[in-house]
């Protein structure tokens, strides 16, 4: 069946996409900018994390210089839809496929091993194991009768707090002053101009920050998995919005601090949904954009068909009610 | 304060759909005046707020503001001394965010923005004061979206954010066209009372003849992209309705036409 195992990794690695579908929901929520951007910056993140850690660079700061490489690829995107006047998904998408060639030449081939380097996962196990945390956490598992225990706890526990601590340092950033006129940006752009906010560089620093994100996770999930790929950004926007989708479905958006959650959450479930959906006998890892579409599709149609059902159910008892009066009046 | 010198706009220039809305525009403001503007439909009264506010850049003319050009100034820089009310409720404020957030974004108009928080206590208060001002009892609504206020809410609240930071000009182009009968009265008695508080140089565009009439110190007229009448002092105190209509026919020799020109 679905073991603890499974979804245990399923969390792990969702908290660390937590942070690009976060990227995402910047982009896309908040300045209402579709940027395809993401595809080609989450790989920029994995390659610059990947070359600096086999030169040598210690694996904190590779994973910084991902983080700088896309906020310098989103803010072309933003240069050129607000300087170049170019349409805001053509821009992302003309982004996208020059980052391609872009990683291609950072990484100097198509793929980087990362399994015999000092990655910043291995760092933090090394150092974790020191502490005994894991002999406790799995004793406690003991204890209500499991058998089998995750191979480290380092890597969800620390992750979770990192995570969170982007999800934080987001929402008080959407509060301050630049923050509120960032927000203003995507919500009424004529209104902000008014009261005297520079649109076209907030867009700039915005999708800027959003992709920093996505390249910082991107930076992550290579050294998580050990490699990098030049493909492995393929479809990473649709992983996002799906993301952002399934939170906002399931726990709503009254809040900034209530939506940057329920991307979090979204994106985890988002993964536990997948590895459940690949251990079904008659699918594999090559229906998993399928998976994928199904489940933003789902995501997005059912509230709606919810919402016209209670609507219906409503009026037919409204009907029936107006039935039974006039019934009761003959 | 401000001048306009000899500003000419053409919008699609060389093509069938030419449309001439300012010739040969002058205009000049003192501190504290504050005129109305009146003029049948295309007449360039929009265009001249535009030109103004910097949303356009005119093909030929000069624009100064406290004797400093800023014909070239972009929209977003200039409005650091410009305060606007747009015809249309939904422009003037971000409806998916709060009222505080947007009386924060207005608060920081003629400053520089920070990465400090946008609301705070001291400002709350403060929000809260301006807000009682308005007698709409949105001074208890702080946390509400501003997209569940009505049109008129939203338009008073669009004037407050406008004038609160005292800005240079203000600049109000049919602000309350969009509304029913009661809510337009509400804010023309809002906008008589905050221009008049704080002396600000003001500029407003009204189909409403009497509104135009009523308020004010300075009347123009505008026809055909160009100032044809401009009156102020006494001699607008004693303007009427027939006055206008007399005068507009002297000088085009024709009837006023106006669908939208409400004459009562
Ligand atoms: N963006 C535009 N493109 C083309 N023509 C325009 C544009 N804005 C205004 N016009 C034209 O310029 C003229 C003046 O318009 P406007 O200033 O909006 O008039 P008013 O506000 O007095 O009704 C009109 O003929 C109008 O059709
Ligand atoms: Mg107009």
């Amino acid at each position: 069946m679905f073991s603890f195992i499974a979804i245990f990794g399923a969390v792990e690695s969702g908290v660390i996409y937590a942070i690009m579908a976060l990227g995402v929901y910047l982009s896309f929520r908040v300045l209402d900018f579709p940027d395809l951007t993401v595809d080609g910056s989450f790989v920029t993140g994995a390659a610059v994390a990947g070359i600096s850690i086999m030169h040598g660079v210690s694996p904190v700061l590779a994973t910084l210089l991902a983080a700088v490489a896309g906020f310098i690829a989103g803010c072309v995107t933003g240069v050129l839809h607000t300087k170049g006047k170019i349409n805001a998904l053509l821009s992302g998408i003309l982004m996208m496929i020059a980052l391609y060639s872009i990683n291609l030449r950072i990484m100097g081939r198509p793929t980087l091993s990362l399994l015999n380097e000092t990655t910043i996962f291995k760092q933090l196990r090394d150092f974790w194991s020191g502490t005994g945390l894991d002999t406790f956490f799995n004793g406690m598992l003991a204890a209500i009768g499991m058998e089998r225990f995750p191979a480290t706890w380092a890597i969800v526990l620390v992750m979770m707090v990192v995570t969170l601590a982007i999800k934080f340092i987001t929402d008080y950033y959407l509060k301050t002053e630049i923050g509120l006129a960032l927000r203003a940006t995507g919500d009424n752009q004529r209104m902000i101009r008014s009261f005297s906010a520079n649109t076209d560089n907030l867009i700039i620093v915005g999708i800027g920050y959003s992709n920093a994100l996505v390249a910082f996770s991107g930076a992550l999930i290579a050294q998580h998995g050990g490699f990098a790929d030049v493909g492995m950004g393929i479809g990473m926007i649709i992983i996002g919005l799906a993301s952002v989708i399934i939170g906002e479905a399931l726990f709503g958006t009254k809040t900034i601090a209530r939506a940057t959650i329920a991307v979090i959450g979204g994106a985890v479930i988002y993964r536990i949904v997948v590895t459940i959906a690949l251990r079904v006998d008659f699918l594999d890892t090559g229906d998993m954009k399928l998976i994928t579409a199904v489940l933003v599709i789902a995501a997005l149609v059912a509230p709606k068909m919810m919402q016209t059902h209670r609507e219906k159910k409503r009026r037919q008892r409204k009907r029936a009610e107006l039935e039974r009066i006039k019934v009761g009046e003959v | 304060m401000l001048q306009l010198k000899d500003i000419s706009m053409t919008f699609n220039e060389g093509t069938p759909d030419e449309k001439i809305a300012l010739q040969h525009t002058n205009l000049e403001l003192e501190r504290g005046e504050f005129v109305t503007i009146i003029g049948s439909n295309g007449a360039g009264k929009s265009t001249l707020m535009n030109v103004i506010s910097g949303n356009l850049i005119p093909d030929v003319g000069d624009v100064f503001i406290n004797e400093k050009q800023v014909v070239h100034l972009p929209e977003y820089q200039r409005s650091a001394y410009i305060g606007r009310v747009f015809q249309d409720p939904m422009a003037g404020t971000a409806p998916s965010m709060t009222i505080e957030e947007n009386l924060a974004l207005a608060y920081s108009r003629n400053k520089k923005r920070t990465l400090r928080l946008g609301v705070n206590k001291k400002r709350k208060t403060l929000f809260k004061e301006y807000l009682e001002t308005l007698h709409l009892g949105l001074e208890d609504r702080l946390n509400a979206k501003v997209g569940f206020l009505s049109g008129g809410e939203r338009q008073a609240l669009s004037l407050l954010m406008a004038t609160f930071t005292n800005p240079n000009i203000l600049l109000l182009d049919e602000h309350t066209a969009a509304l029913d009968p009661s809510r337009a009265a509400l804010i023309t008695k809002l906008t008589k009372e905050v221009v008049g508080k704080s002396k600000l140089t003001t500029l407003m565009v009204t189909h409403n003849m009497q509104q135009a009439l009523d308020l004010g110190t300075r009347l123009i007229m505008m026809d055909k992209g160009q100032i044809i009448f401009d009156v102020s002092g006494e001699e607008k105190q004693k303007l009427t309705i027939e006055d206008l209509l007399t005068e507009f026919q002297r000088i085009r020799g024709q009837k006023f036409e106006s669908d939208r020109a409400v004459l009562g």
